[in-house]
């Protein structure tokens, strides 16, 4: 094969993918780019240059911070929680323990039911008085709370079912690498006198590090793309304690109509995950080595 | 399973093994949670959704209630058809990607690849605005396919599929060109078969994101015809009647039946291949 | 901006190419949003109305299109008025009036109806749903689908309470003196029944506008370009309901969820609610035990803003089917399609005369409860719109819910909402 025709067939190859990601991907993502330097228009008043208008006005926006924080939060509580139980998971359900059919098939639950529906049924569940976790917590003998109607408790209610929701599909992830670790390393950690932790610690967690890089990435991304719940439980209150960036930025693109406002919102968005995005793989790959 | 069964030094024995095995399934029970409390409220009337008690009579009545209030026969034939098409595609594309990556060297194919991964962190979800303005021109809105295009050349598709394809040994593509096979013809001969497990691991994930996804196909969509399951779900969520907890559990049960019993029924087959898929 | 342009233009082709079809067959085309979930008794109800209206008008074929909640709608209307084929006409929330009007998306029926009688319908509905109709002279939506917000209250709950089970509370003072009767506690001091519920959840300024009408105030001028929000009577108004779970501890502390309160209601967790007259239907059904709906109580007058859903017609339309789709409205709102649309959905009839059908005189005999958000409408005034819509409710929204959850006190947190508004309705100050 020449060098050309290998060129002419790889490029072939990808034609139908990369013309399909350049018109749903990389077209709108710069036009929104460009839309973001541009005003709203309105009715009859055209849309116009307006240089860095809409940051400016992203700056002044106290709502655009507290999402941003929130967001943060949210990012910081979900993903190391439902990665260290993720691989918590993998752990027992490797292990021969009673009844692992079942307790990985619970685990696996959530990626499988819809989130528009099950914040609903999260819903009862935080609901004051007769919902579950108050009947539970009343039997104990805990005083009522209103979990997702106060500030300071409601970011961690909905922290909650994000974990809920993507624990099992990660561990899924760590369960297959875990199994391609081959079985001599054990025994020669075991002769070694190695305790458990320290096995975890030196071998088997080193070993996982490409499928950590790999969730990771997918975590981030899920935390900044996860707003159905948001939707069903919040709707960003009480006094924007839920606001998320994205759930921020449905709301200025689709119940305020500011387009050129949302064209900036979604502009940073874009920036953080391509930030965190190279951040990762920069940080991360020193550390992993990949066969 | 692969070779003899080895004993795993580290495996809990004893009072360990109750130890975990009890964590375990206390974690199962909490995780499991929702699904049971659908379970119990879906069979109960709607006094019984918030009281637990043994003696709560059983009912059909929500789920002919549910049925009734949205035409899900039509939805779930809609999903199907979605869930069909989205994988059918992307596995063609994918496919053929992930071979160009993985097996040819050419100019701009790092750029290429840099181009595809973009995907993984601009997902469609965020770009919802110009998508519909894509799809208006394209003159497709309120289709099947309007809800399948922006998500049909998947980067994680075709990174997983890379990741395979570059383990395979360079011997049997030789081996098969040598018989005089076309580079197709090595692709779907070689590469396609020892892939298998990614296939189906991949299959299921994107089966399972694409029969959830809610907010473009609400959006995109407009009639019976084209409206997937998920937009069908949302009849329930709260409106000015406030939440009937009921129907919206035998909703969820309806709906997401399919996908629990063919995880129940495969779950052995996928959890291997995804195992042998060796995605990391 | 010539990528704008070309947006603009494949538009009106599209435009074209849908309306080609219609008038090849001498038919009008009427495509129809309507703002609920497929599926559902309201849906077969609406398809319904439109095929006996197509029997009755052969060249005119209206088509529903179900578009999932009030804000689904919009986004889908108003997504497809900037870049593709918008509805001929829609049924939309009435404070969407100045969202539609900005975005030039709607035309006024002044300019559509000028047949015979047509100046006498538009004034044949109730005033106080023409508030939300009509600006700057000219109307821009027809009432269709309105709603005002009534008290609930259980009879059992004031029987046990040693309450006359008949007698609701008609002014402030007696609410919180029947509530505090009505809160129960266990011996730890937990409340185990609230005395009342009002929900701050998602849309709290519409409750809050009952408080601030009941004190005498309003919350914005017709114009929609300037907001009260820090006046005096407004931060009494929020201290009213602050004080309600603060220092009379007779209402749950907190944001009180919009979708759970008719369950905790029925629960009999709360004695009373307030809550949409669209809930009757529901708290029939589901209520088991005896209960009463009432007017809101009176502060300084009675009051109550109204609610829910106008027609519009949109302007990217042809003049037939603008004139196809006046007709449609004009035929769906008449006396006896208001009332069986009331008795069905539990909605107000729009317009007195509905309410002197037999059918209605008959539903209105076997419950009287219906007929409580009619004779609450001299009372009721338009619910807060303005320019920039959702974001000045929002600045509303996201002060009260700061005074309910203790964040900020009632005075702080209306002096930032209104300074928020200020700043966002400038550019429409003339």
């Amino acid at each position: 094969m020449t060098r050309l025709s290998a060129s002419i067939h790889g490029w072939l190859l990808l034609l139908p993918a990369l013309a399909l990601l350049a018109l749903f991907t990389h077209f709108p993502a710069v036009a929104t780019l460009i839309d973001s330097f541009y005003s709203t228009p309105r009715g009859a008043r055209g849309s116009v240059y307006v240089g860095l208008d809409n940051y400016l006005t992203m700056v002044e926006d106290p709502v655009f911070w507290t999402s941003l924080v929130n967001s943060i939060w949210f990012a910081l509580g979900t993903i190391p929680i439902s990665i260290a139980l993720a691989i918590l998971m993998a752990l027992w359900v490797n292990d021969r323990i009673a009844g692992r059919t079942l307790v990985r098939m619970a685990y696996f639950t959530p990626t499988i039911l819809p989130m528009i529906a099950v914040a609903n049924i999260w819903l009862f569940f935080y609901t004051p008085q007769y919902g579950l976790l108050e009947q539970v917590l009343g039997t104990l003998g805990v005083p009522s709370h209103n979990w997702l109607g106060s500030p300071s408790t409601a970011l961690t209610c909905v922290i909650v079912v994000a974990i809920w929701k993507e624990a099992g599909f990660f561990m899924i992830f760590y369960l297959a690498a875990l199994q391609q670790i081959a079985p001599h390393l054990a025994e020669a950690a075991a002769l070694e006198g190695a305790s458990r932790w320290t096995f975890f610690r030196r071998v088997q967690f080193p070993l996982l590090m490409p499928t950590t890089l790999f969730v990771l990435v997918n975590a981030v991304i899920g935390a900044f793309r996860t707003v159905d719940h948001v939707i069903v439980m919040t709707r960003g209150g009480p006094d924007n304690a839920t606001s998320l960036l994205l759930f921020h930025l449905y709301q200025v693109g689709f119940s305020f109509w500011d387009t050129g406002y949302a064209a900036a919102i979604t502009a940073v968005l874009l920036a953080i995950l391509a930030t965190l995005a190279f951040g990762q793989y920069f940080f991360l790959e020193r550390r992993v080595h990949y066969r | 399973m692969n070779g003899p069964m080895r004993v795993d030094p580290y495996e809990p024995r004893g009072v360990a093994r109750v130890v975990e095995s009890a964590g375990a399934a206390l974690l199962a029970l909490f995780w499991v949670l929702p699904l049971l409390y659908a379970l119990w409220t879906a069979f109960h009337p709607a006094e019984y959704s918030t009281r637990f008690t043994p003696d709560a009579p059983l009912t059909l009545e929500n789920f002919s209630r549910a049925w009734a209030a949205a035409p899900f026969a039509r939805y779930f034939l809609n999903s199907f058809l979605l869930v069909t098409l989205v994988l059918a595609c992307q596995f063609v594309l994918c496919t053929l990607a992930a071979y160009a990556f993985a097996r040819y060297e050419f100019p701009g194919r790092e750029l290429a690849f840099l181009l595809v991964l973009v995907q993984l962190m601009i997902m469609p979800d965020v770009l919802i605005v110009e998508n519909y303005r894509t799809m208006s021109r394209l003159g497709v809105l309120d289709s099947i396919p309007a809800i399948a295009l922006p998500y049909v050349a998947s980067a994680f598709g075709v990174f997983l599929l890379r990741q395979t394809f570059k383990t395979v040994p360079r011997e049997l593509d030789d081996a098969a060109r040598v018989e005089g096979a076309n580079a197709l013809q090595v692709l779907m001969r070689v590469y396609v078969p020892l892939a298998r497990p990614v296939y189906i691991a991949y299959g299921l994930v994107s089966v399972s994101y694409h029969w959830n996804n809610f907010l473009w196909p609400l959006i995109v969509t407009n009639s019976v015809e084209s409206r997937p399951l998920t937009v069908g779900l949302q009849v329930f969520s709260s409106g000015d009647q406030g939440i009937d907890w009921s129907v919206i559990c035998a909703a969820t049960l309806m709906t997401s039946a399919p996908l629990l019993l063919a995880f129940l029924l495969f779950q052995r087959q996928f959890v291997q291949s995804f195992m042998r898929a060796g995605i990391r | 901006m010539r990528r704008r342009t070309f947006i603009r233009g494949s538009a009106a082709v599209a435009g074209g190419l849908v309306a080609a079809p219609a008038i090849a067959q001498g038919k009008t085309e009427v495509p129809f949003f309507y703002p609920v979930a497929v599926g559902g008794p309201i849906t077969k109800i609406i398809d319904g109305y439109a095929a006996d209206f197509e029997k009755e008008n052969p060249g005119i074929t209206v088509k529903p299109i179900y578009a999932g909640t009030y804000q689904e709608t919009i986004v889908k209307a108003l997504t497809a008025h900037k870049s593709g084929a918008p509805p001929v006409t829609s049924v939309l929330l009435s404070t969407d009036m100045f969202t539609l009007i900005d975005e030039d998306a709607i035309v006024p029926f002044d300019d559509l109806a000028k047949g015979a009688g047509d100046a006498a319908w538009i004034k044949s509905f109730y005033p106080a749903f023409m508030f939300n109709s009509q600006t700057g002279g000219k109307t821009w939506g027809i009432p269709f689908q309105r709603s005002t917000i009534v008290l609930y209250w259980n009879k059992e709950l004031f029987k046990e309470a040693g309450l006359d089970p008949e007698k609701p509370p008609a002014n402030w003072d007696e609410q919180v003196a029947m509530a505090t009767k009505l809160t129960k506690r266990d011996a730890s001091g937990n409340a185990t029944q609230w005395g009342m519920q009002v929900p701050s959840s998602g849309f709290p300024y519409w409750l809050f506008q009952a408080f601030t009408t009941q004190n005498g105030v309003e919350l914005m001028n017709q114009a929609g370009d300037t907001t009260y929000y820090d006046k005096p009577e407004v931060v009494a108004a929020l201290q009213y309901w602050v004080d309600l779970s603060r220092k009379h501890k007779v209402h749950p502390p907190g944001i009180v969820e919009w979708g759970t309160t008719p369950k905790d209601f029925f629960e009999r967790k709360t004695a009373m609610m307030w809550t949409t007259t669209g809930n009757l239907t529901n708290v029939r059904k589901n209520a088991k035990f005896d209960f009463g709906v009432a007017m809101l109580p009176a502060g300084k007058r009675r009051g109550t803003p109204t609610g829910g859903g106008n027609f519009y017609v949109f302007k990217k339309s042809t003049p037939q089917q603008r004139e196809a789709a006046l007709k449609f409205i004009r035929w769906i709102t008449s006396p006896e399609r208001a009332a069986q649309w009331g008795i069905d959905t539990g909605y107000v009839a729009t317009r007195p005369d509905a309410w002197q059908t037999p059918a209605m005189k008959t539903y209105v005999q076997g419950f009287p409860a219906a007929a409580v958000a009619r004779d609450q409408l001299p009372y009721a005034v338009a619910e807060l719109s303005t320019h920039e819509n959702q974001r000045v409710t929002k600045a509303l929204n996201d002060g009260l819910q700061a005074a309910l959850t203790g964040a900020k006190t009632p005075e702080q947190a209306m002096k930032d909402s209104q300074a928020e508004a200020a700043r966002i309705l400038r550019p429409y100050k003339k």
